[in-house]
């Protein structure tokens, strides 16, 4: 810890949208070699005040300091040339390019002026890389390096402009965990060597695990600079989301009664024609919640695609409430009583050019009340949508909105209403919570619970652990397209992970 | 809304500035001689009350373009509200043209109303079916629609010339020497309801085509059908999770923008040409234009309305006998068609890019109003 003052100060910083005030009077400060969170919802307005460090943005009040001296930021330039550097969610990298030609762009070394001199260039990243320990080659092409890495040259691209203040938004939303717990080292490294690092983020694991100190940002507000020493997720959350905020589930034991969805050696194909689910059996019974745990890739998605319609199996059966239905359509099996709350919401959960009561009108609207004889009652449609709207709690949104104007939460509610409200026997939601933050989740999580009280048979498939083990009455453990072992809750996090990375095989009826 | 007008404003700019950069012409003086033209001065009578009779005759003849213009802009834009570009407008505005020409000139015997309604709804079913290929061979074997109503296009346009052409099966045995159809009988001919009946005056066609608009308008968002159409065109992934079949949708709005252009190829027969000739089979462009009313008029019925009105207007003004050639030739007016017409397709096509620029410079403002932050 250097004695001097913050590297940097923002003191004050407003900054006003229409009908929005994303940051209202927010002080901040980041010390020499501290890795600083910015803890805060979606719409909190963190990205909104790094947008404004970083000169994407002019506030309309307040001012930055940098090393006690006020100073003017009006372009990501003028930024730079601060010596702050920033690590957007999505990468901006050209992927026909090398690691080398990425990081020089715009700023290449040149030999007699005008021509390129790509040694110098990969000389110099090399020689970056070395010092803060990045295993990476300056010479592959970023199509070809994996999203870890990727992020490792956006880093890479920021410390070779100078940079000694680095903002990074959200930079483990795409990282696996083994990859997000590599980056946590790079910071270290980071760390150690006097660069002071922001990290953007609303997951209170990672905050806890690599953070000095917290700022918690509410509703554009600053609502507390803490110290991580004495800091829990529990604390965390409340100033966050301004209320206890229930991270475990509050549940009772199952009263599972017959089985609903019944699954015999089901077997599924990729795009590419090659086996992803190579036989799995399992039943869901009424009044149980079965949770599939697994690494991403391992045949989740063609399962979940073969038990909705949207893929052929390849062989197997499928039972629904005592209905064959292997191979029916989607339509079909929506009419046998399925909910499907989909992986991804943008992809296939949401029309989003259609407004919100077209949205929840998608398995609907061919039946009365919403149509007769092919007339449709828009009306109809807009009365449900008021009702659903309220009674799930979606805000930021009438009946008339367009989904795509919802933030994350608000569409996943809408998405929800619509496969709950539909009563149906069987609920598959896949990934629920991808992309929530912590009160979203505990509003979905608290939903599934109650589908499942209310009698329903409901398959969760989550690549979160914690999600899995904290409302599954029963774990399957899919690996290569395989169940290889079954678990009651109590099982440990160790004993599921070995599972799920192909260890211990033993296989389940 | 906005951008529709920026676009063709724009056009017409550049366009002028074309005029005035080949010729040396005043555009403002063109375009004024190409207004007249249009007979869109007849709804303003105390510009131009000289001769009222002249702005008249020269309004029929442009909402005679304009009524089919609405028919084939509906078929490009029923398609596109279902994520499909149909370029075969053309050739199912000729399979709706031959059906109705070969029914208007056989049956001779009929009622009038059932002979206009039998040719009206043969040649709209032929074109349907025909538009409905493309849809189907997209939703069997992934046929990329582009593609095949291109080749579509031609075949249809190459069997009709074989039909009508000197010595083909259909062409008039009256007029050995002449490659054109049989003309249309009395009783399949439309009713004239404004100008002369015998000199190309408005046929009640116009009304088919506006009734077509508010049917567009009504299916879309009226009918599960259109709500099924709609969900395909924007995330079809979505509506199929949704129960949706997006196949049959692809076939089914195919079909449906062939039956507008059919019935704009049986008005256009029935109400106007009333006969076919080889050599209009070949220069017509009627479904071509189509492409650009839909897309300046935004795939809405309302806009289709104005934009085919537009271009409608555009063709009639600028022909050789409405354009006095003091001001400027027409045989160079036409091309100014052309060109105003490939510069809406290009900024329709940019229209991102338009905003976008609408936008920098409202940024730009707002950045160089705004005071620098103070302590």
């Amino acid at each position: 810890m250097q004695p001097a003052g913050p590297v940097l100060e923002l003191r004050s910083i407003t900054k006003r949208f229409p009908n929005v005030l994303a940051n209202d009077r927010v002080d901040f400060e980041l010390m020499r070699g501290e890795i600083h969170a910015l803890l805060g919802e979606n719409g909190a307005g963190k990205s909104t005040l790094m947008n404004v460090l970083y000169g994407l943005y002019a506030p309309d009040e307040g001012e930055i300091m940098i090393g006690g001296k006020p100073i003017r930021i009006d372009s990501a330039k003028a930024a730079i040339e601060h010596g702050i550097g920033m690590v957007h969610q999505h990468f901006m990298l050209i992927p026909v390019m090398t690691v080398a030609e990425n990081i020089v762009l715009a700023t290449e070394p040149t030999r007699a002026g005008v021509l390129l001199d790509f040694d110098a260039a990969a000389r110099r990243v090399e020689e970056l890389s070395r010092t803060f320990s990045f295993s990476i080659d300056p010479q592959a092409r970023v199509q070809d390096i994996t999203v870890g890495q990727q992020q490792r040259v956006e880093i890479l691209k920021a410390l070779y402009r100078n940079a000694d203040i680095l903002i990074l938004d959200e930079p483990t939303a795409v990282l696996t965990p083994q990859e997000a717990q590599e980056l946590f080292e790079i910071l270290g490294t980071l760390r150690r060597e006097g660069i002071s690092i922001i990290f953007i983020t609303h997951k209170l694991n990672e905050v806890l695990q690599i953070a000095d100190r917290i700022t918690v940002l509410r509703r554009g507000k600053k609502i507390e600079t803490l110290d991580r020493a004495g800091a829990t997720e529990a604390s965390l959350a409340r100033l966050m989301v301004g209320r206890e905020v229930l991270l475990r589930v509050d549940k009772r034991p199952s009263e599972a009664a017959g089985s609903l969805l019944e699954v015999r050696d089901l077997k599924v194909l990729d795009e590419r024609g090659l086996t992803a689910v190579g036989g799995v059996s399992f039943d869901v019974r009424a009044g149980e919640i079965v949770g599939i745990a697994g690494v991403d890739g391992n045949g989740q998605s063609e399962l979940i695609d073969a038990l909705t319609g949207l893929r052929q199996p390849a062989g197997g059966t499928i039972t629904i409430g005592g209905q064959r239905l292997e191979g029916a359509s989607p339509r079909r099996i929506l009419d046998a009583g399925v909910g499907h709350i989909p992986e991804d919401r943008h992809v296939r959960g949401l029309v989003l050019d259609f407004s919100l009561a077209e949205n929840l009108a998608l398995h609907e609207y061919r039946k009365a009340p919403d149509s007769r004889f092919g007339w449709l009652f828009p009306r109809r449609l807009l009365a449900r949508a008021r009702r659903l709207l309220k009674e799930f709690d979606v805000r930021g949104g009438q009946p008339h909105t367009r989904a795509v104007a919802l933030s994350g939460g608000n569409q996943q509610k809408v998405v929800i209403a619509r496969e709950v409200s539909r009563d149906p026997r069987v609920l598959v939601a896949a990934q629920p919570t991808r992309g929530l933050d912590v009160g979203a989740i505990e509003f979905v999580h608290r939903r599934l619970v109650e589908q499942r009280d209310a009698g329903k048979a409901v398959l969760l498939l989550s690549l979160e652990i914690d999600e899995i083990l904290s409302l599954s009455d029963r774990i399957l453990v899919l690996y290569e397209g395989r169940i290889v072992a079954e678990h009651a809750p109590d099982v440990t996090e160790q004993e599921l992970g070995i599972a799920m990375a192909g260890g211990g095989e033993q296989e389940a009826a | 809304m906005i951008t529709p007008l920026l676009t063709a404003l724009l056009a017409f700019i550049v366009g002028g500035l074309v005029v005035l950069v080949t010729t040396g012409k005043n555009p403002l003086e063109t375009y004024k001689a190409i207004f007249a033209g249009t007979g869109l001065n007849w709804f303003f009578p105390w510009v131009t009350c000289s001769d009222p009779c002249t702005p008249a005759t020269n309004l029929q003849q442009t909402l005679l373009i304009s009524a089919p213009l609405m028919l084939t802009g509906l078929a490009v834009a029923f398609a596109f509200r279902c994520g499909l570009f149909n370029i075969g407008g053309q050739g199912q505005f000729i399979v709706g043209s031959s059906v109705a020409v070969i029914v208007g000139s056989s049956f001779v015997d009929l009622n009038r109303w059932w002979h206009v309604l039998l040719a009206v709804v043969l040649a709209s079913l032929a074109a349907a079916a025909w538009g409905g290929i493309a849809g189907l061979l997209k939703a069997t074997v992934g046929a990329h629609e582009v593609i095949t109503t291109i080749m579509l296009n031609w075949i249809a346009l190459w069997v009709a010339v074989y039909l009508f052409e000197i010595g083909g099966p259909l062409q008039d045995p009256q007029q050995a020497g002449v490659p054109i159809s049989e003309p249309v009988a009395e009783s399949a001919k439309l009713h004239v309801f404004w100008g002369d009946p015998l000199f190309q005056g408005l046929h009640i066609g116009l009304f088919v085509a506006m009734a077509a608009l508010v049917a567009y308008w009504v299916v879309l968002n009226r009918t599960t059908v259109g709500y099924e159409v709609r969900a395909v065109g924007f995330n079809p992934e979505a509506a199929r999770y949704g129960g949706i079949s997006v196949r049959r949708n692809y076939v089914l709005a195919m079909a449906i923008s062939g039956l507008f252009a059919g019935l704009a190829g049986a008005i256009d027969i029935l109400g106007w040409q009333y006969r076919l000739a080889v050599p209009d089979i070949l220069v017509s462009n009627i479904g071509f234009i189509g492409i650009a009313v839909a897309l300046l008029g935004r795939n809405t019925a309302i806009g289709v309305f104005f934009s085919a009105i537009l271009f409608g207007a555009l063709l009639n003004g600028t022909s050789t006998r409405n354009l006095d050639p003091e001001v400027f030739r027409p045989e160079l007016a036409s091309n100014l068609t052309v060109i105003i017409q490939g510069l809406v397709v290009l900024f329709v096509a940019a229209d991102v890019l338009i905003l976008y620029l609408w936008q920098a410079r409202r940024k730009v403002g707002l950045g160089r109003r705004r005071p620098p932050a103070t302590s």
